[in-house]
């Protein structure tokens, strides 16, 4: 089986202790920061990022799978307990796991979430290691014109499953598919939108806009609300395992949600959000057993389906990121940015020149998803302490680790003030109603899309037919197409209305 | 509700439309300063002008919508939370200067210390209430945090006391 052949050069590569202490490492503080109120997974991974600057690019890839499981989690965690979504994907858990959480059920609403996602990941991680071989062949077919329009797909995918406003979405993507243009154009070597400042030649740092946006703009916002409208920490947690009743109820829906995740988080623009709307819709549907209790007061199938989904999701999203180099959603996206800063280009060749880095990135997935459960279950009481933190310690020292976070990656004092700025523009989006994730996917695709555009252009000697000509640019532009009618019918535009609505 | 002065029913969107319109007119009208080429041969003006265009057009659009579509409350944006914004960004515009100083005025750099200190006292004054003692100790552990993992552990290349004494 060449499957598992690949997958132990990933596990020789990661299963040293170093690593997996970075690994290990890398959970406690995804978790640690992620837990906190008012700080989502992609604050939590543009803050931590630095920390992996000084290690070998195996071990800071290992590290940073580890943040990014733990800043998962750790959202996961906080929307359980305090009824606070840390982010788009994590809406639905909110949904049953705060009312189970009201009924001194925090603990096992916390494990199924646990248990769950760490199935669903095993599942994800043997999908990705499966498809991955298979897909970068695909990759090989792939020319400008393709490559383009699945740029387009991905961004009409992030913009189908963005909450909110459709048209604003839009207009975010495109806002940072331009602010990914500043700085120096490769081509002809003119420095664009850079007003003379030469830290700007460099481009806008992808850390800054992430702290300023996600940071600073949520910390403006949450100061600016009445103390009485922030939610706090009330509930209390007995006993953390599930009973067999729990177990009998979990485990169909954990099977259900990992199935559809892995399906769902291939497709380029956000899979993660998608999967967990449709696994509850689906356990909804699901004949309850007798005396299950009601959707909305409290089903751990409601807990248990859609973290099992995200997480899923979340895994084989990593397919079209490492097959083909297209980051499918925004916390995709800062971990190009951070394979970047280690010098690695994400994308088909990654596998064959440099096979114990994808290998061994694909078995700290499944290390990160392991240490989460040995780190979270015990550790849990520990979390709900920091939900008791009081917002004015933690405000300052997120402001704090934001600015020494971007300072260390250039030591440049020019990158703090602009996570100032991009904290004023973050506010405004928070004021205006405008969900800024999409703008992360927007930087790093800018250039991408700008460079595969004038490729394809010049093959064709300016001919934009190519792109409706050409089989499989042709396909993928028409699978965007469909998408973007399909939520724009009006009766699929109010489901997905209610559906963002409910909470 | 009765009918407002103004005939704006969404102001969120009305306001976002503005941001967007003014921004892609901008980044357009910048582009024609870079060579714009043709679609065979593009120029690094191109895609920008692209961008921009489309984006004003976006811009447009939700404007227009803003001011069609009726909304139940009329989506004000609400009160800005100056105090908050003010101080945030102060904390962060002090922490730069005094952790890097400022060349240009010749300002030597104050450290890592100095800067934390200055910035989780500004950053404090954002919020609700601000307990002297508090902010104190709050201070004193983000420093003594800092200087172990930053300086400590990862070596990062800091200057943690000022330029005077250090050097």
């Amino acid at each position: 089986m060449e499957l598992f052949s690949h997958l132990s050069i990933g596990f020789g590569v990661a299963f040293t202790p170093i690593n997996l202490l970075y690994a290990f490492i890398g959970c406690l503080m995804g978790t640690l920061i992620g837990v906190l109120p008012g700080i989502g997974p992609l604050a939590t991974i543009a803050m931590l990022l630095p920390a992996t600057y000084a290690l070998p690019p195996v071990s800071a890839l290992i590290m940073l799978a580890g943040i990014y499981y733990g800043a998962q989690y750790g959202g996961s965690t906080t929307a359980i307990l305090v009824n606070l979504p840390g982010e788009a994907s994590s809406v639905v858990t909110v949904i049953d796991g705060y009312q189970m959480a009201r009924q001194g059920r925090a603990g096992p609403a916390l494990a199924a979430a646990g248990l769950g996602s760490f199935f669903a990941g095993c599942v994800g991680t043997l999908v990705l290691a499966g498809f991955a071989i298979p897909l970068t062949e695909v990759a090989f077919l792939f020319g400008p014109a393709e490559y383009f329009s699945l740029m387009v797909l991905g961004l009409i995918g992030a913009i189908v499953l963005a909450s909110g406003s459709i048209l604003k979405s839009v207009g975010v993507i495109l806002l940072g598919l331009m602010m990914g243009l500043v700085g120096t154009d490769v081509n002809s070597g003119v420095a664009r939108y850079s007003f003379d400042i030469p830290e700007l030649t460099d481009g806008i740092s992808l850390l800054a806009i992430a702290m300023g946006v996600f940071g600073y703009g949520e910390i403006i916002s949450n100061l600016g609300k009445d103390e009485s409208e922030r939610e706090v920490f009330s509930a209390d947690v007995k006993s953390l395992m599930p009973t067999r009743e729990d177990f009998r109820n979990m485990a169909p829906a954990v099977l259900r949600g990992t199935i559809l995740g892995s399906m769902l988080g291939i497709l380029p623009g956000g899979g993660a959000t998608m999967s967990a709307f449709a696994a509850y819709t689906i356990e909804k549907k699901v004949r309850m057993r007798p005396g299950e209790i009601p959707f909305g007061s409290g089903n751990i199938r409601g807990v248990a389906g859609p973290e099992a989904a995200n997480n899923a999701a979340s895994q084989t999203s990593f397919i079209p990121l490492l097959t083909l180099g297209i980051p499918p959603n925004a916390v995709m996206a800062l971990m190009v940015g951070a394979m970047m800063i280690h010098n690695i280009q994400p994308g088909p060749q990654v596998m064959t020149s440099n096979p114990e880095l994808f290998w061994g990135l694909i078995a700290s997935m499944w290390i990160g998803n392991a240490m989460l459960v040995i780190l979270n279950l015990p550790l849990i009481g520990l979390w709900i302490k920091l939900l008791t933190v009081p917002y004015r310690w933690l405000f300052p020292a997120i402001v704090m680790f934001c600015a020494i976070g971007v300072y260390s990656t250039n030591n440049n004092t020019f990158d703090i003030w602009m996570v100032g700025v991009f904290g004023i523009l973050g506010y405004a989006f928070i004021k205006l109603g405008i969900e800024p994730a999409p703008l992360v996917l927007g930087l790093i695709l800018g250039p991408m899309m700008e460079e595969n555009l004038r490729r394809a252009l010049l093959l064709s000697r300016g001919d934009w037919t190519v792109f409706f000509t050409r089989g499989l640019s042709a396909s993928l532009l028409a699978v965007a197409a469909l998408l973007l009618l399909i939520v724009l019918l009006p009766a699929v535009r109010k489901k997905r209305e209610e559906a963002f609505v409910q909470e | 509700m009765t009918r407002t002065a103004t005939r704006i029913k969404s102001q969120k969107d009305f306001f976002s439309g503005l941001l967007f319109i003014a921004v892609g007119v901008g980044f357009a009208w910048g582009a024609t300063s870079y060579k714009i080429g043709d679609a065979s041969r593009m120029g690094p003006g191109y895609f920008p002008l692209m961008l921009g265009v489309l984006l004003a057009v976006v811009g447009l659009l939700v404007m227009f919508m803003s001011l069609v579509v009726e909304t139940e409350d009329g989506d004000p944006i609400g009160a800005i939370a100056w105090k908050p914004l003010f101080f945030i960004i102060l904390a962060n515009l002090t922490f730069g200067v005094l952790l890097g100083g400022l060349p240009s005025i010749g300002l030597p750099h104050m450290g890592l210390m100095a800067a934390i200190f200055a910035l989780t006292f500004i950053a404090a004054m954002a919020g609700e209430e601000f307990k002297l003692k508090e902010v104190v100790v709050l201070a004193i552990v983000l420093a003594g945090l800092s200087y172990t993992a930053f300086i400590w552990l990862l070596s990062l290349q800091f200057p943690a006391w000022p330029a005077f004494i250090s050097g």
